[in-house]
């Protein structure tokens, strides 16, 4: 693998985090990471509608004129996801109850139009699928980050295992809306404060 | 000219929409089934939680049974062990949750005491009005009537202590089991059932 695909597939996951570093996709981070297992099922789910957007778009981009590029971008992008959430109710309705409502908003989810705007319509398909791998991966584990700490806080457990009493009582702020905003800030503070010691 | 410039976009744009379309189709026809089958399952696996032992299927002797105010009907699912009637589980709903709606599944037994409950579905806050679908709530009605009983919250002069913090979330659990009860009372005391 030459230096540049390498560079492209490991691009996302930490040095262009698409959530603790370029801060996209806000809208799914801070909605559904109310446990681990929740963040970790929208991260993948989005990991894959990325991979499939970014082979169609880097398949197709020479054919689409200009003045219709984003619209038939989205085109792309709903039916994957579409395809995604049926099959997803069909085939794992456990996880489906999980994310239901956060599903259809991966469409809206800048980080894939944004792929695809800034990245698909200018390279090959290879590359595209390695940076949407890296991408996806890195927004999986900012999202999986952010729910652990979530719900180890907020419930005192991790993938639904629990390690406190019946009795003791966590910090259920984490759990709620704006305990998501506390929680991804100090993940950011953290990420920015490695970064700038390289 | 015009016609030009715009002829390419559009066929191109009619022509992505039309293959995503097919696809979309085809997913749709294909997951069409194992959708229904996985609700089926989802309906069928709270009935036997709430509703205990069964060997009927309580799918296909689904009847619809209508409030006293005659506003709402709710589905009713005999449970029957060998032929007799075991217990009923009635799925009913509530706006009044702090996330709005919550659908859940009651089970009653002959006598019209609750067995148990479960939520099919809530948008109550994790953590807090969610802990009402789990033991420690719960089992306070296991065997209550609400007839004999208060199904109420303390604080509203009832016999059940809400879950800490999440008074409105128990508030309207109580409130669609106390819906579905007085459902079963209504269809039980008009006699014209089949047990």
């Amino acid at each position: 693998m030459t230096n540049k695909s390498m560079e492209n597939l490991t691009r996302g996951i930490i040095r262009e985090n698409p959530v603790l570093v370029m801060l996209l996709g806000m809208c799914p981070t801070l909605g559904v990471t109310t446990s681990a297992g929740n963040g970790l099922g929208m991260g993948l789910a989005t990991l894959l509608v990325l991979m499939l957007s970014n082979i169609a778009i880097a398949a197709v981009k020479s054919f689409i004129p200009d003045i219709v590029r984003i619209p038939s971008f989205i085109v792309i992008i709903a039916s994957f996801v579409t395809i995604l959430e049926m099959l997803m109710q069909a085939y794992a309705p456990l996880m489906y109850d999980a994310l239901g409502i956060y599903i259809p908003l991966i469409v809206v989810n800048c980080i894939i139009l944004g792929r695809a705007e800034a990245f698909a319509s200018k390279h090959s398909v290879f590359q595209s699928l390695l940076d949407a791998i890296g991408m996806g991966l890195g927004f999986t584990l900012a999202l999986t980050l952010l729910g652990s700490l979530r719900e180890m806080l907020g419930n005192g457990s991790l993938f639904g295992w629990s390690f406190l009493s019946e009795n003791a009582s966590p910090i259920l702020l984490f759990i709620m809306p704006p305990g998501a905003f506390l929680a991804l800030g100090g993940i950011i503070a953290v990420v920015n404060r490695l970064k700038g010691e390289k | 000219m015009m016609n030009r410039t715009i002829i390419k976009p559009v066929a191109v744009l009619g022509g992505i929409s039309a293959i995503m379309a097919m696809m979309l189709g085809f997913v749709h026809y294909s997951t069409l089934k194992p959708i229904a089958a996985a609700q089926n399952a989802k309906i069928l696996a709270a009935i036997s939680e709430v509703a205990g032992e069964f060997d009927n299927d309580p799918y296909a002797e689904k009847q619809l049974i209508t409030t006293p105010d005659k506003k709402q009907k709710f589905e009713m699912y005999p449970a029957r062990l060998d032929g007799k009637l075991n217990a009923v589980a009635i799925k009913s709903y509530t706006n009044t949750g702090f996330g709005g709606r919550i659908d859940l599944m009651t089970g009653f037994n002959v006598d019209g005491s609750i067995k148990t409950f479960k939520i099919i579905s809530s948008n109550e806050t994790p953590g807090l009005g969610s802990k009402t679908d789990e033991p420690r709530f719960k089992s306070q009605l296991n065997g209550f009537h609400p007839q004999k009983q208060i199904l109420k919250v303390r604080q509203d002069g009832g016999d059940v202590d809400a879950v800490t913090a999440a008074t409105i979330s128990s508030r309207a659990v109580l409130r669609a089991i106390e819906r579905a009860f007085a459902a079963f009372h209504n269809f039980n005391s008009r006699g014209d059932d089949d047990k």
